[in-house]
């Protein structure tokens, strides 16, 4: 190499610089801290009880019969947050699919509009979207003031699961709708009249050019979906009256008591969950997406 | 459209405008109701616009934000730079996959990772408080930078790398051809990306309340404190404002943009000729 080209190179490797030191202190180090107090107590000796401690604590839960039953508390909040985060990236894809394809079936200014549309409730804090919808899903709110006025109501909505998921599918909708639409937008129209002409109809285009083409957005809408719904809180908080502690609320609430050695190891275990689960999804992506067939 | 379309935009449309319409009505409730509307009244902003704390964390949180997204931008554009250029593969894949870590990892890891790691070292200086606006604003800087990155390293790799050589070759040393010929060309990706730092830090909630110390109090921190008690509707007030804020600045954004992609398709037109 020439000395003049050398040195060009060594002009780059010095503007990545900043930013290399910056990430190993505050992106690498961090992470590695959380590993380092999940595993030692207080006096920072090396000791487990606190990952124990998340599969074998028990606590009483009071049935809504007024009976209780001995469970494990954190493995109870971590299933709950795992199915109410399932179901509600399931009811974004259901909801979010066919609104992305109309959108990329659209004229373009109709898009642009559309899209800016779906954006904008992204553009308020989360807290306030939470909040809002607490307001209409009370027991005095705006929606059983209407089913009421229809003769359906009053229903008791606030503090129930379903609460928690509209508020999970309402906060991160956009993000299923959006890495969606941006591929089915691009899509090459003439496959699906190439399918079409081989005697497609309407469906099975849908199903067998049209989904499996998509499948890298709704991946990825998944994957935008599924990890902030799982680590939320506030929103149960809200929504669900308390009543349903979610992984995310376990952290902040051994945050506040200041059981920073206890919050770092659910904080651990969420890691190493999401961690297994994108590999998963990953894995599985490779194989059936891009692997053939 | 078809008819059926029409009708399932309008209700999903519905479904995401419905709570922000019943902030917009019901900040202008004379009562304090949240379920019946009364009258009109102002009575809600006025009380906002005296509310000094309020007011306090809205400066905070601006200057917290245009610190950040400084910070960001100039150090997230010349890591683009760097990056852009790097031959070696494994520096490559380890700088990809450290950016992607902030942006993939939910909030609260980060939140709680960077706060424990600050506590420790405040502890190893024997500091009574180690979270302030320095945590902070160290935090937000950490998980704006990549979203710099993603887009100005897109605009770098369209860019003909021929043209800062021809450059260097007329006589440009590095630097001068990189703020000659380079930063004219990636200029539209820095902005979009020091707009999103700027709204990324504006709006973040989590990551702030985890690393924020006691006196230091941005708007989302102020929201979750204030709706951890009683509702009233001057939250709703707080959020109609914020509401016509950010509208105006997505019109003018798309208004920008629009003109862009006008220029472009008439130089395109007129190379053609």
């Amino acid at each position: 190499m020439k000395p003049a080209v050398k040195k060009v190179h060594s002009t780059y490797r010095i503007s990545l610089a900043p930013y290399s030191v910056w990430s190993l202190l505050f992106v690498i180090v961090p992470l590695i801290f959380i590993a380092y107090y999940a595993f030692t107590d207080n006096n920072f000796n090396f000791t487990t009880e606190h990952i124990t401690r998340f599969f074998t604590a028990t606590s009483n839960l009071v049935k809504d019969d007024g009976s209780t039953q001995e469970v494990r508390t954190y493995l109870l909040i971590f299933f709950r947050s795992m199915k109410l985060a399932v179901i509600s990236t399931a009811v974004c894809l259901l909801m979010g699919y066919p609104i992305a394809y109309i959108m990329a079936r659209a004229k373009e200014k109709t898009q642009k509009t559309m899209v800016t549309l779906i954006m904008i409730p992204m553009w308020m804090n989360f807290l306030i979207r939470t909040y809002a919808w607490m307001t209409i899903l009370q027991d005095t709110g705006i929606f059983n003031g209407l089913i009421s006025a229809i003769g359906l109501g009053p229903v008791r909505i606030i503090g129930t699961e379903a609460a928690v998921i509209i508020g999970m599918v309402y906060d991160y909708f956009p993000y299923m709708v959006l890495p969606i639409y941006s591929i089915l937008a691009k899509l090459d129209t003439r496959l699906l009249e190439a399918a079409r002409d081989l005697g497609c109809n309407s469906i099975s285009v849908l199903r067998r050019v049209i989904f499996p083409l998509s499948l890298p957005g709704v991946i990825s809408g998944i994957t935008m979906v599924l990890i902030p719904s799982v680590s939320t809180f506030y929103i149960s908080q809200k929504l669900g009256n308390g009543k349903f502690f979610l992984i995310g609320d376990a952290i902040e609430g051994q945050y506040v008591a200041n059981n920073l050695h206890f919050a770092a190891a659910i904080a651990f275990i969420l890691m190493v969950i999401l961690l297994a689960l994108m590999a998963i999804v990953k894995y599985v992506t490779s194989k059936y997406v891009y692997g053939g067939d | 459209m078809k008819l059926s379309s029409k009708i399932y935009s309008a209700v999903i449309f519905g479904f995401l405008f419905a709570p922000i319409a019943v902030l917009l009505v019901f900040s202008f409730n004379e009562a304090k109701s949240l379920s019946v509307f009364s009258g009109f009244s102002l009575k809600w902003y006025d009380e906002l616009i005296h509310d000094s704390n309020t007011l306090e964390a809205l400066s905070n949180t601006l200057i917290l934000a245009a610190s950040a997204t400084a910070i960001s931008t100039i150090m997230g554009t010349f890591a683009a730079v760097g990056i852009n250029k790097l031959r070696t593969k494994w520096y490559r894949s380890v700088m990809n996959t450290v950016t992607d870590i902030p942006m993939t990892n939910p909030d609260i890891i980060t939140g709680i990772s960077l706060m424990l790691m600050f506590v420790f070292v405040g502890r190893l200086f024997g500091a009574s408080s180690s979270l302030n606006f320095g945590t902070m604003l160290i935090a937000h800087v950490t998980f704006c930078t990549p979203y710099v990155i993603l887009q100005v390293l897109p605009k770098l790799q369209q860019m003909d790398s021929s043209l800062p050589e021809a450059a260097m070759d007329l006589g440009c040393t590095p630097m001068g051809a990189f703020l000659k010929v380079e930063l004219p060309e990636i200029l539209p990706g820095i902005i979009t990306g020091a707009i999103m730092a700027f709204t990324l830090s504006l709006d973040d909630f989590v990551i702030s309340y985890f690393t924020a110390g006691t006196g230091f109090e941005t708007l989302p921190i102020r929201i979750y404190s204030m709706t951890k008690k009683t509702v009233s509707p001057k939250m709703y007030a707080l959020a109609t404002i914020i509401f016509f804020v950010t509208l105006s600045l997505l019109l003018i954004s798309n208004v920008v943009d629009n003109k862009d992609s006008r220029k472009l398709r008439e130089l395109q037109k007129s190379q053609k000729q």
